[in-house]
């Protein structure tokens, strides 16, 4: 499966950003093969609705669930309807976060976990 | 004339001194733009006879054209609107209500729909109209609520406008409305300082301004200086007293607790229209 990690940079070894609509970046990795490739965020530099816009890229990126740090209510909405699974507290690396998710160490979020604005 | 009665700090005294302006004019309309936390009605008593809720525009969508393109979505520098393969979805807070979403849909699927953020109340005083405008509470956008209480200005009558506290979009807007702002404020540190960004904001905006300092004759001289400084006349000075807070307390407009202020609100007309007529020339 594909899956979408918020990221300081690009590839395996960028360190996750906990942030998820102002992450500087997304990387996108196939579980099965761990080959990465980079998704631009382009809402990391806005002032308004970053969440709503990062979720729609990761929507649409074919992405079956995102691991993140922490996510909105209004991201959360968009990625539910998206049938995207968050899960939030990853940490590390991009690596040690699909290995964290393939290991179940991650929790699935059923709600949004910090209010709309996000972690700053 | 229109007066627009504003100060960068909070409870310096605008509602005060535009209820003292409209009840010692007597014939002026009293309109309260504050719409984030109207308070006029309190001091002026005045009987409501209509209401209408202020809307403002947002997308909807006929599921049935949309093409799910995000163009829409592309366009909306508020990010109010989603798009996914399968599904369109907006967030009404985040809406501008520009309109730009239904324009740019290539296939007309976007059409706009009325949503409530507030509403505006009428009535009078005797010969005083009174409007007042009032956001829902949880609603954002102050000012689409403060621009329909603006439309109700009248132009064959003087208007006061009670100002939004602050220097923010807000206040500007009914700053903006008016021919001379007359700036609230009270002698003391946050006072002058809040001035002075209400005093630079108003003068950006090119309209003139005059001073009225509340609770006078206490804290130091420094809104005076910064006024000499900057040209802005004071056009009234309002001394401490008990009985002025008293009748505060009890609801009472300044000029009925202190009616020996109303000859000095009277006399305020012919000095603002004065000041805007220079400006205006």
């Amino acid at each position: 499966m594909k899956v979408c990690i918020t990221a300081q940079g690009s590839g395996l070894d960028a360190a996750v950003d906990e942030r998820f609509g102002r992450a500087p970046s997304f990387v996108l990795v196939e579980t099965d093969t761990l080959q990465a490739e980079p998704l631009e965020n382009s809402a990391n530099q806005e002032n308004h609705g970053a969440g709503v816009a990062a979720a729609m890229t990761v929507g649409r990126s074919g992405a079956s669930a995102l691991i993140t740090g922490h996510c909105g209510p209004k991201a959360f909405e968009v990625l539910r309807a998206a049938g995207v699974n968050v899960y939030t507290g990853a940490f590390g690396s991009v690596r040690d976060a699909v290995q964290a998710f393939l290991d179940g160490k991650l929790d699935k979020a059923d709600d949004p976990d910090v209010p709309a604005g996000g972690a700053r | 004339m229109k007066v627009a009665v504003a100060s960068g700090k909070g409870g310096t005294g605008k509602t005060t001194v535009a209820t003292s302006l409209a009840l010692s004019w007597g014939d002026a309309a009293l309109l309260d733009c504050d719409v984030e936390g109207p308070n006029a009605h309190l001091l002026l008593h005045p009987e409501i006879a209509a209401s209408y809720e202020v809307t403002v525009p947002v997308p909807r969508v006929r599921e049935e054209l949309c093409a799910h393109c995000g163009e829409c979505a592309g366009f909306c520098r508020y990010h109010s609107l989603a798009v996914l393969s399968r599904q369109w979805m907006v967030f009404d807070e985040l809406c501008h209500s520009c309109g730009g979403c239904s324009l740019v849909c290539p296939t007309k699927a976007i059409f706009e729909f009325p949503r409530r953020i507030g509403r505006v109340i009428e009535g009078r005083r005797a010969e005083i109209p009174f409007v007042q405008g009032i956001l829902d509470e949880g609603e954002a956008q102050a000012i689409p609520v403060i621009r329909a209480v603006l439309r109700r200005a009248s132009d064959d009558r003087d208007v006061i406008l009670d100002s939004p506290p602050g220097a923010s979009c807000s206040m500007l807007a009914v700053a903006e409305a008016s021919d001379v702002v007359l700036l609230v404020t009270e002698p003391t540190p946050f006072g002058l300082h809040d001035l002075e960004a209400a005093a630079t904001a108003v003068s950006e905006l090119g309209r003139p301004m005059a001073a009225v300092i509340n609770r006078a004759d206490w804290g130091d001289s420094r809104v005076r200086r910064f006024c000499a400084a900057k040209g802005i006349p004071v056009a009234l000075e309002i001394p401490h007293l008990r009985k002025a807070a008293e009748g505060y307390a009890r609801a009472q407009p300044l000029v009925e607790s202190v009616p020996g202020l109303r000859d000095d609100f009277v006399a305020l007309r012919d000095q603002l229209r004065a000041l805007a007529r220079e400006a205006a020339a």
